[in-house]
């Protein structure tokens, strides 16, 4: 299928790879098939050459074996001091990361990529550090053989019978911005071994006969270079893809490798990531749980986290499933995951045991249809299981003793059945026992049943009765069958009792997932959620968790609750950091740091990092278990998108916060240039009629001009002060002083401020004698009295009364304000308490501040204040004030006759 | 204020407001002197000696509460604040450091009137008559010389604290006082900060003495500075 255009989605992918690269420092690799082919004197020319040219060059690690022409290339360049470190009595001298990360240089030499750091440092391995480097900026450059590649490590060790410990995923080299080959013919590499030039460690010298024959060195450059030739290959491809020369290659293939625990992983996943490479497909590693899995021993699970951290090193996706039937379940997933190629390990049973039982193998050739099956064959030692599965104690003494005891009650039932039945029947109730047995106590019990009724059973009910001998040898093939019933039906039990546990751990972890995930759906707050979570995460995996956040400055802050977090030295602490900044798990159990005493996972939203958690386990094992890492990350994951989505909705809210403050500012804008202009030009006007007059007007003219600008100006004045007073209000500005006041009296003082103003009506006041004292700011709460009135008072018909009560409910001193206005439009109850609202009957003047200061006010005191219509017409607002329990006291004044 | 000429100084940095003073008093046959800072204020009040001074609080160049203290160190001539609302608090510290009244701007010029006259007056009573009396309002009737008080003819008892709180009341009436001020007069000194003694007293003596307390016609309360008994 060819194409005229690139397939914009890879390019995209690509431009989005290379945005990275940018910021990246680059990766040049100097790639030799044999150590002693010059890889480091290479390095080193190339550097001085760079150094010539400016760069700022350092060296971050170079071995020179006291080679004096490479010790001569080493002079004249700036060395990072090595980083020593004490393991197990020996002094070693590591690379100093952190030291190169300060330094800073544009160009640094690492030497020995496959190298492994001693226990303690960051990284297990020194390829990791090189990441980090780049990562930061800085190019490097560092040497590697052929053999210490990940995918090619088998294939080395089949030439060489050597296997090397020390890998470099391919990855790296893929990664390489340049690889350099350093070749040198087997022959001239011979003759510098021969004259002492290829350093070898005393520890390995008699390996060195083996591994330095002209063979190997003739299939190791084959190697070195075809691997090279490959790289070519593809900067090739991708070059061509780009400019839409070729076709491109066919969809995407993905291939399922499945991983089980006879523990061939790490070959059959070396074989599978070589074939992804080749097809350039996606490759899924894929195990399935099965319950007898279960009780396989430690270290054969052990085995299967590694083989599957193995396969995400080298770029899988890791998956693990469960079910009873492993090729149904890998077929199934397979087909859900569109997986075209399949790769599994040869099967180990022997044959008879495969003609009887089948094997995962064969019904995945009968079954997979479209998909192509490839069996791969283990290594030689490889093939068998390490450890022969080994019953794990599914029951204790006590399965032991029931397993007895029940048996003993059904030789007891079947004795009194004895008379009655025929002995077939007999056998029955020693079945019964063995089931209940079997699905109560396990398997070891169920067998020992399974033994012990056979034997009752010819004791008690075969003649010769009380005795083993048997009389009629019929009864010989009754024991056999009765064993085997009892052993199968045993086994079946087991099997179903093994079901239902392992159903309900996924039914517990599946539980877990929702409970979390609906309770992080119904709160809010970013440190709710960490405290949530924590609890969450804290029960699921019996640990100590501690959520870290990052701040707007990115440094992560611990999030606390109770006793859900755990103490951090600094050390710790700048594994969360680490972990935070490099958006990659680390910690206990990984690679990373693997000597914290917590596993760290980032918490990963849509745009990176936004926190980190810890999960200290305390049995770590446990944690480490694949399938108690994948419910870890996802509900890390749950946790993150719930973080996330609780920031978005903050952000959101602050948006329309914003929003809404520009409306209310233009609102007030508006609203205020007109309220305040037209007090201004009745001022204006008037006041300029005057000054201008002349002697035109008369006594009575003037003096209404007078009287309306004193008017209008009393109205400006009191329209300034409500919006100071909201101002103030908004601002948060208003202290309360509060003191000791009785309602009543800030009611009369307020109406006696008001006495001027409000001649059309009247007042009643209902204040009973013995009210209690409130504690509020007296003059804050006139206001409110005195802005009701006004309100009141714009409303009620002139000549009629406003009442004004004030009465006790509950833990409150309800004050109230009714008048015989026209009440308030049915639906504006609230909203009339809105700024600058003004209601259906809103009259001449204000500006819809009033009520929305006394809400302010009644609200600061801890009261509430409505309005409501009032029965027989008219509008009444309440407001209530706390009454605290505690009346000030008041020292009674001594009865003292008044003094005549 | 018997025939002849009141003198009033006026120390406010607004030459709006002492424009609107000066006519206004002159008109109401007040003779004045202006000052524009506290320094110039506090000279001509030394020169002068005028009868009554009003002070502007925020004043440029010094603190009005601060000027009011110096002014007190050698005379005890009336004075009235002339305050702006965000300045309740000094205010009231202006009324407790020997300020005889305040009015809040913007004021009406008979609020400013009745102000000074009950200023005035005060140091007229002081002068002229001591002791024997008769202090009356409305319905309300006290013999300071007796210790009597009727209400409409009626006579009312008041416990002594009730009537030491009437009387003080008496002595400054139509002036504010502060809080602070009746505290010290009728409990003494130890008792200033808490005015919620004086509250419960103004309550029961208004429920003795006026026929509707929730609306006071005498005892008027000045909600953040104190009390006042009115006079007309």
């Amino acid at each position: 299928m060819s194409q005229e255009r690139p397939d914009p989605d890879a390019l995209l992918k690509r431009v989005q790879a290379e945005e990275v690269r940018q910021s990246e420092g680059r990766l040049k690799v100097f790639f030799g098939a044999n150590p002693g082919v010059g890889k480091t004197y290479a390095m080193l020319e190339a550097a001085h050459e760079q150094r010539r040219d400016g760069v700022d060059v350092v060296i971050g690690v170079v071995e020179t074996h006291g080679r004096a022409e490479t010790e001569a290339l080493v002079t004249g360049l700036e060395v990072v001091p090595r980083r020593v470190v004490e393991y197990r009595g020996t002094v070693l001298q590591e690379f100093d990361l952190d030291a190169a990360l300060v330094r800073r240089p544009t160009l640094i030499l690492i030497d020995e990529l496959a190298h492994t750091n001693a226990p303690g440092l960051r990284h297990a391995k020194r390829w990791q550090d090189v990441q980090e480097l780049l990562k930061a900026g800085i190019t490097v450059y560092t040497t590697v053989n052929v053999q210490h590649l990940e995918s090619l490590n088998d294939v080395v060790a089949q030439i060489t019978a050597v296997r090397v410990r020390e890998t470099v995923p391919d990855s790296m080299l893929e990664r390489a911005d340049d690889v350099e080959l350093i070749d040198l013919p087997p022959d001239d590499l011979l003759q510098r071994l021969k004259d002492g030039k290829v350093y070898v460690p005393e520890q390995i010298q008699h390996a060195v006969k083996n591994f330095f024959t002209k063979g190997n060195l003739i299939a190791l450059r084959e190697l070195a270079l075809r691997r090279t030739a490959e790289r070519v290959d593809q900067q090739m491809e991708v070059y061509r893809r780009d400019h839409a020369v070729v076709r491109t290659w066919p969809a995407a293939e993905t291939i399922m490798v499945c991983v089980n625990m006879k523990s061939r992983g790490p070959r059959l996943i070396r074989v599978a990531r070589q074939m992804a490479a080749d097809l350039h497909a996606k490759w899924i590693a894929v195990y399935v749980q099965i319950p007898r899995h279960l009780r396989l021993p430690q270290v054969e699970r052990d085995r299967l986290v590694q083989t599957l951290r193995l396969a995400e090193q080298l770029g899988a996706e890791t998956v693990t499933l469960t079910g009873d039937n492993v090729a149904q379940e890998l077929l199934s997933y397979a087909r859900r995951r569109n997986a075209t190629k399949i790769v599994v390990g040869k099967p180990v049973r022997s044959p008879w045991k495969e003609w009887i039982f089948g094997s995962v193998v064969s019904e995945l050739i009968h079954q997979s249809g479209e998909i192509d099956i490839y069996v791969i064959t283990g290594e030689a030692g490889e093939g068998q299981p390490l450890i022969r599965r080994s019953l794990r104690r599914t029951s204790d003494r006590s399965g032991y003793a029931q397993a007895s005891l029940g048996i003993v009650i059904a030789t007891a039932v079947a004795w009194s059945m004895f008379p009655y039945f025929a002995p077939a029947n007999l056998i029955m109730m020693y079945l019964i026992a063995v089931i209940v047995v079997a699905i109560r106590s396990g398997r070891g019990p169920s067998v020992l049943a399974s033994v012990l009724s056979v034997a009752c059973f010819d004791f008690f009910f075969v003649p010769p009765y009380f005795s083993f001998a048997v009389s009629d040898i019929q009864y010989l093939l009754t024991f056999g069958v009765m064993l085997v019933v009892a052993l199968v039906i045993s086994n079946l039990a087991v099997r179903i009792r093994q079901q239902a546990e392992l159903a309900r751990d996924r039914e517990k972890r599946t539980g877990v997932l929702y409970a979390m995930t609906r309770d992080l759906a119904t709160h809010r707050g970013a440190g709710t959620l960490a405290h949530l979570a924590s609890k969450h995460l804290r029960e699921v995996f019996d640990s100590q968790v501690a959520v870290f956040l990052a701040n707007s400055e990115k440094r992560l802050e611990l999030q606390r609750g109770e006793q859900l977090y755990f103490e951090f030295d600094p050390k710790e602490a700048g594994v969360a950091q680490w972990v935070f900044e490099h958006n990659e798990r680390a910690g206990l159990g990984t690679d990373t740091l693997p000597g914290a005493s917590a596993l760290y996972t980032p918490l990963v939203g849509s745009a990176g990092a936004i926190g980190v958690v810890a999960v200290r386990p305390t049995d770590s094992i446990e944690l480490l278990d694949p399938d108690r890492l994948h419910l870890l990350e996802s509900l890390v994951n749950q946790v993150a998108l719930a973080i996330e989505r609780t920031r978005l909705s903050e952000e959101a809210q602050q948006a329309h916060v914003r929003v809404e403050t520009e409306r209310m500012r233009n609102a007030i804008l508006s609203s205020v240039s007109h309220d305040l202009r037209t007090p201004l030009a009745t001022i204006t006007g008037a006041a300029s009629s005057l000054a201008e007059e002349q002697g035109i007007l008369d006594h009575a003219a003037r003096r209404e001009l007078s009287r309306s600008i004193y008017r209008e100006a009393d109205r400006l004045d009191r329209l300034l002060k409500n919006l100071l007073d909201m101002m103030r209000i908004e601002a948060g500005a208003v202290r309360l002083s509060k003191e000791w006041h009785p309602v009543d009296e800030v009611v009369g003082a307020a109406l006696t401020r008001l006495e001027g103003r409000l001649r059309d009506h009247s007042f009643n006041t209902t204040f009973p004698i013995d009210l209690p004292l409130v504690l509020v700011d007296g003059v804050l709460l006139e206001q409110v009295v005195i802005n009701l009135v006004e309100n009141a008072a714009k409303y009620a018909p002139p000549g009629s009364a406003i009442d004004l009560t004030a009465s006790v409910s509950d833990s409150d001193v309800v004050v109230e304000i009714a008048d015989r206005g026209p009440g308030i439009p049915v639906g504006e109850e609230a909203r009339i308490f809105d700024k600058f609202y003004r209601g259906k009957f809103a009259r001449e003047g204000g500006v819809g501040l009033g009520l929305t200061i006394c809400r302010g006010i009644v609200e600061a005191h801890g009261g509430r204040i409505w309005a409501e219509n009032r029965r027989g017409g008219g509008g009444v607002f309440r407001f209530t004030i706390p009454l605290l329990e505690q009346q000030p006291s008041v020292e009674a004044e001594r009865a003292e006759p008044k003094p005549a | 204020m018997s025939g002849q000429e009141v003198t009033v100084l006026v120390i406010e940095d607004e030459p709006e407001i002492r424009r609107f003073l000066r006519t206004t008093l002159h008109a109401h046959g007040f003779r004045l002197y202006e000052a524009v800072t506290g320094g110039d204020g506090l000279a001509e009040a030394k020169s002068r000696n005028p009868d009554l001074i009003l002070i502007d609080l925020g004043l440029p160049d010094l603190d009005g509460t601060e000027l009011i203290r110096q002014v007190r160190e050698w005379t005890s001539t009336p004075i009235i604040v002339l305050s702006a609302r965000d300045q309740e608090q000094m205010k009231v510290a202006a009324l407790d450091l020997g300020a005889d009244d305040y009015v809040t701007k913007p004021f009406g010029v008979n609020e400013l009137l009745a102000r000074m006259r009950a200023a005035l007056r005060h140091v007229a009573r002081i002068s002229e008559t001591r002791g024997d009396s008769v202090f009356t309002l409305g319905e309300l009737r006290i013999d300071l010389g007796r210790r009597q008080i009727f209400v409409s003819g009626k006579e009312i008892h008041l416990t002594p604290i009730e009537y030491k709180l009437l009387t003080t009341l008496v002595r400054h009436a139509g002036k504010v006082l502060t809080h602070r001020q009746l505290l010290k007069e009728v409990w003494g000194p130890l008792r200033v900060e808490e005015a919620h003694y004086l509250r419960v007293y103004m309550r029961q003596l208004r429920s003795k003495l006026e026929e509707n307390p929730a609306q006071p016609r005498y005892l008027h309360t000045e909600l953040g500075v104190g009390y006042r008994l009115r006079t007309e």
